[in-house]
């Protein structure tokens, strides 16, 4: 490790090794995905508590008219967006880590990252319509 | 070629429950519990965007004791998940890993999560004058 230089055996080419991105071709990216979806969900989910918290009793109609201001319908498409990315990252590495049949690891992991996307795309979809069209 | 016999981590059978394990996979579990408290969410906005009658019915749901109940559950996982997730900050930036400061922010945590979900609920039943 301290003389990689002197390893004849080496598999991975020079630039394969320099750009760090490991086995997988992917290196970091879904450890820091993961991080950065974090780090937005901090605002967005105290936003999001003291929202409910002020809904807390909220009939239809004032449920749709917290819904269709601007900067409501704004930061819940943003935190929808984040949780699911964040929510999918997350459940993919405990199903990777808990589950070693590859066929069992490989269909939960498609259901999980297909099953995100479609609550995610409901959620946005059903504040466009509570916004746009009431 | 793969040996399936050969023991694969997380080995967690033989493996005596510590504060740091306990807390570790409380993160996980509050995570999935937070998936389906955002699947919650999916069902409430679509029952607004569906019409009064669906989302009437969604606050017969959540307004009973046990959506009250489980969305109480949901507060502590998410105030758990978001300070814990605050000591996983500060580990990727290599700071906290000495056991003494793994036990306070630890301790912080579990007393930080129960305390800020009691608040929240209080707030809310007082914002309905409930209480």
């Amino acid at each position: 490790m301290a003389d990689i230089s002197r390893n004849k055996r080496q598999l991975r080419s020079n630039l394969s090794r320099v750009r760090g991105l490991g086995s997988t071709r992917e290196g970091v990216h879904h450890w820091w995905a993961q991080r950065m979806s974090a780090v937005a969900l901090i605002p967005l989910s105290m936003w999001f508590v003291y929202s409910l918290i002020t809904l807390t009793g909220a009939d239809y109609q004032s449920f749709h008219a917290w819904v269709s201001e601007f900067g409501n319908s704004v930061f819940l498409v943003l935190l929808i967006i984040t949780l699911f990315h964040h929510a999918q990252l997350g459940v993919t590495v405990v199903i990777e880590d808990y589950v070693h049949s590859e066929a069992i690891k490989m269909a939960m992991v498609l259901v999980v990252k297909y099953g995100t996307m479609l609550f995610a795309a409901s959620s946005v979809f059903a504040v466009l319509k509570i916004s746009l069209v009431g | 070629m793969q040996n399936d016999a050969k023991p694969l981590s997380p080995h967690l059978q033989v493996y005596r429950p510590q504060v740091t394990s306990v807390l570790s996979i409380m993160h996980r579990l509050t995570g999935i519990v937070l998936v389906l408290a955002a699947m919650l969410l999916t069902y409430w906005l679509a029952a607004a965007a569906y019409g009064p009658d669906a989302f009437a019915r969604a606050q017969i749901v959540l307004e009973s004791w046990f959506g009250r109940l489980v969305m109480f559950g949901f507060t502590f996982s998410l105030f758990y998940h978001l300070l814990n997730g605050f000591r996983h900050l500060g580990w990727d930036m290599g700071k906290g890993f000495d056991l003494t400061r793994l036990r306070i922010t630890g301790g912080l945590v579990v007393i930080g999560s129960i305390a800020l979900t009691l608040l929240s609920w209080m707030w809310a039943y007082g914002h309905v004058g409930k209480l």
